[in-house]
């Protein structure tokens, strides 16, 4: 008897939508027995983490100000991954995104908000493609593995930040701390019901529409997958796919970019070490999850979001260390990539094989 | 008449519980900190300090989120705090000022105190402690422990408080060394021990004897165990760690200070103010010093000691020459804390940059 994996002809519909939703109540008994151990009653933990998250106006608000920079990354990596490229470089482009806008709120002399918005916003978006542009270029022209290079440029782009924040851009009444002084109020983001949820959040939210539309609606959008499905059949269609492998990283990194202007319009009002803790790479993995789907991004994001947020109430309630937050949270995301492989695979059990 | 009677004793009661309640203010302390509470060194101190302010017969039992990043993440557990009826909060990191500060201005009933920074309200006040003064003596000892005249530092951020502790630490050195140089290598976190212990690795590969130390994990102590080395730890008495290089380390007692200001919330005389206490208030200390330091260094450093805790000697007394040569402080000049506070240069003996 053996036990084989084989790749599954069609995954259907139903399974697509099933799997996640299953793999997450798996994840969650799973999570429950690491409870139980620590003498806490799984049900009423996850209520607890539910209540956190989404049980106020102010959790619901903290839960969609998380997923605001989730989904804006998630989707500019997402994009690229329709084409089969890998864009692992969102960390590096948020960033270079939010220096961009910082440059325009502290040193451009605009005064007006829409003004700065539109301008902040524009700098942010070509910041963050040309970021990204970078590794198109260089995959286009010599085939250089846009993988290697997005996840490279990352480090060059948080040393530049810090280079930024502890050198020219420091704030001259900052007590030489590594910070940009504050952004003034014309450059800051509106925020809603008394709670830190910004216009990022609807910037976020028309991105995944437009961006909808872009690859259903649009003959890029089609090219794009089909060159993602089959790059020798889109040449020979006639589609240049070295111009479209830099406009897509372009967009890709100017989307994360945008991200970036969110956060130091948003929440944080200037530039610092830290901005971002690793939202480019989450976004990878939820990209991932979407299964590329502009919606799915938003989705996904705003479940992540919650598992976030309401890993505080583990900590405050009861007292748990930190180490058991990121273990519940890594058992969750574990099951969830793993129901992945499922949809496409299944495990068969072959009887009666002789081995000789 | 006798209604009257009644009415009085009602308002002289009410009058009385009032006062009692203003008096007898219970407090319901939250502390966010930066690292885990078993990290041997940062926020382990604080979380000793706060056991200790525990004690209190008026605090009830306090709250602690571990490992919280800086920027705008912190808000959110900070607001947590505050929803779930903490009236004293304590954010122990640098990177908590903005989130404190814009948590504090909806929140005005509740005190909060936040270490390392400099922004306050009518609600926030700041609080740190002179560590510069044990790390004057923890210099000396280095000074006079070295025998190759190389002692490295291993240091988080090019940040005043480091910087700060690096020029006194060497200021000490050449008190009693003029010979003795300082190298330090910057790791750009607080707490990595995989990072702090390669950066302490490259420091005993270019021929320091002696290794001291700004960071939260005790991976430099280790290193210096390991290699023969003699080691000046940092925040708690790790001497665990390196049980035959440890020599002192300049440490925190975070207790005296959390008990005073929960007993001034208590009163109801707490009012906004930065703190900044010394040797002179036990904030900082030495560590018991190693009995592999002779008897006459240990006289030296103990009599100079006295001198800094009875007001009569003051680290930073010029003359002191900037890396360059350059005069930094007149002679005679006692450093001014808003300079203190906010430098930014390296004394004449350091080796290494300020930028990272």
């Amino acid at each position: 008897m053996k036990l084989v994996i084989e790749r599954r002809d069609t995954s259907s519909t139903l399974m697509r939508f099933a799997a996640p939703v299953a793999s997450i109540f798996v994840a969650l008994a799973f999570a429950g027995f690491l409870l139980l151990a620590a003498g806490i009653n799984p049900l009423e933990a996850y209520r607890e983490i539910l209540i956190e998250a989404v049980g106020s106006t102010y959790g619901l608000s903290e839960t969609l100000v998380k997923a605001t920079p989730l989904i804006l990354a998630g989707l500019g990596v997402s994009i690229a991954f329709r084409m089969q490229i890998w864009n692992i470089g969102a960390e590096g482009q948020i960033y270079i995104g939010a220096m961009g806008a910082t440059w325009v709120a502290l040193f451009s002399g605009l005064e007006n908000h829409w003004m700065l918005m539109i301008t902040m916003f524009s700098a942010a978006f070509i910041c963050g493609g040309l970021w990204a542009g970078v590794a198109g270029f260089l995959r286009a022209r010599w085939s250089v593995n846009e993988v290697i290079v997005t996840l490279l440029m990352n480090y060059i782009a948080i040393l530049l930040v810090d280079y930024l924040v502890y050198g020219p851009w420091r704030d001259p009444q900052g007590f030489n701390f590594p910070l940009t002084a504050q952004f003034a109020d014309a450059a800051r983001f509106a925020s809603f019901f008394d709670t830190r949820l910004h216009s990022g959040f609807f910037l976020a939210l028309v991105f995944a529409l437009l961006l909808y539309l872009f690859m259903e609606r649009t003959v890029w959008g089609y090219q794009i997958k089909v060159i993602g499905s089959n790059p020798q059949a889109a040449r020979y269609a006639g589609m240049r796919t070295g111009q479209a492998v830099f406009w897509v990283l372009f967009l890709s990194g100017a989307i994360a970019g945008v991200a970036g202007f969110s956060e130091v319009a948003g929440l944080q009002y200037r530039l610092q070490h830290g901005l971002s803790p690793g939202y480019g790479y989450t976004a990878i993995i939820i990209a991932w999850l979407a299964r590329r789907s502009a919606i799915g991004v938003v989705i996904v994001s705003l479940l992540m979001g919650i598992l976030l947020v309401g890993g505080d109430s583990l900590q405050m309630l009861w007292q748990l260390p930190i180490a058991f937050v990121y273990a519940f949270q890594g058992l969750i995301l574990f099951f969830l990539l793993g129901s992945d492989f499922f949809i496409q695979y299944r495990l068969k059990l072959i009887r009666g094989i002789r081995h000789g | 008449m006798k209604k009257t009677m009644v009415m009085i004793l009602v308002v002289l009661l009410a009058g009385f519980t009032g006062h009692a309640f203003a008096q007898g203010k219970q407090v319901k302390a939250g502390f966010v900190y930066v690292g885990p509470v078993g990290d041997a060194g940062w926020t382990f101190a604080h979380d000793q300090g706060r056991k200790e302010m525990e004690k209190l017969p008026f605090v009830e039992p306090s709250t602690y989120i571990e490992s919280v990043p800086g920027g705008a993440e912190s808000a959110r557990v900070i607001n947590g705090l505050v929803r779930r009826g903490h009236n004293l909060i304590f954010t122990t990191s640098f990177g908590y000022m903005d989130a404190t500060i814009d948590v504090a201005a909806r929140n005005k009933d509740v005190v909060f105190m936040h270490a390392s920074g400099y922004r306050t309200a009518e609600n926030v006040g700041t609080y740190f402690g002179r560590m510069y003064e044990p790390r004057y003596l923890s210099g000396m000892i280095a000074g006079k422990m070295t025998e190759k005249n190389i002692v490295g530092y291993v240091a988080a951020f090019p940040i005043p408080e480091v910087i700060r502790g690096i020029n006194a630490f060497t200021l000490g050195v050449r008190s009693v060394n003029p010979d003795a140089q300082v190298r330090v290598v910057w790791t750009q976190t607080w707490f990595d021990p995989g990072v702090e212990r390669d950066a302490a690795d490259s420091l005993l590969d270019v021929g320091a004897d002696v290794l001291a130390m700004h960071q939260d994990a005790p991976a430099t102590l280790q290193a210096a165990e390991a290699r023969g080395a003699y080691v000046i730890g940092y925040n708690s008495d790790n001497r665990r760690f390196a049980p035959n290089a440890f020599l002192t380390a300049p440490v925190w007692n975070w207790g005296p200070l959390y008990s005073h200001i929960a007993q001034a919330v208590h009163d109801g005389t707490w009012s906004s103010e930065q703190i900044w206490w010394g040797m002179k208030e036990d904030l900082v200390q030495l560590a018991t010093l190693s009995d592999r330091i002779p008897a006459d260094v240990q006289t030296l450093v103990n009599e100079r000691a006295e001198e800094i805790r009875t007001g009569n000697f003051h680290p930073f007394t010029g003359p002191i020459k900037d890396r360059d040569g350059n005069e930094a402080l007149a002679s005679g000049q006692i450093m001014s804390d808003p300079d203190l506070l906010s430098m930014n240069f390296f004394v004449e003996g350091v080796i290494g940059t300020l930028s990272n």
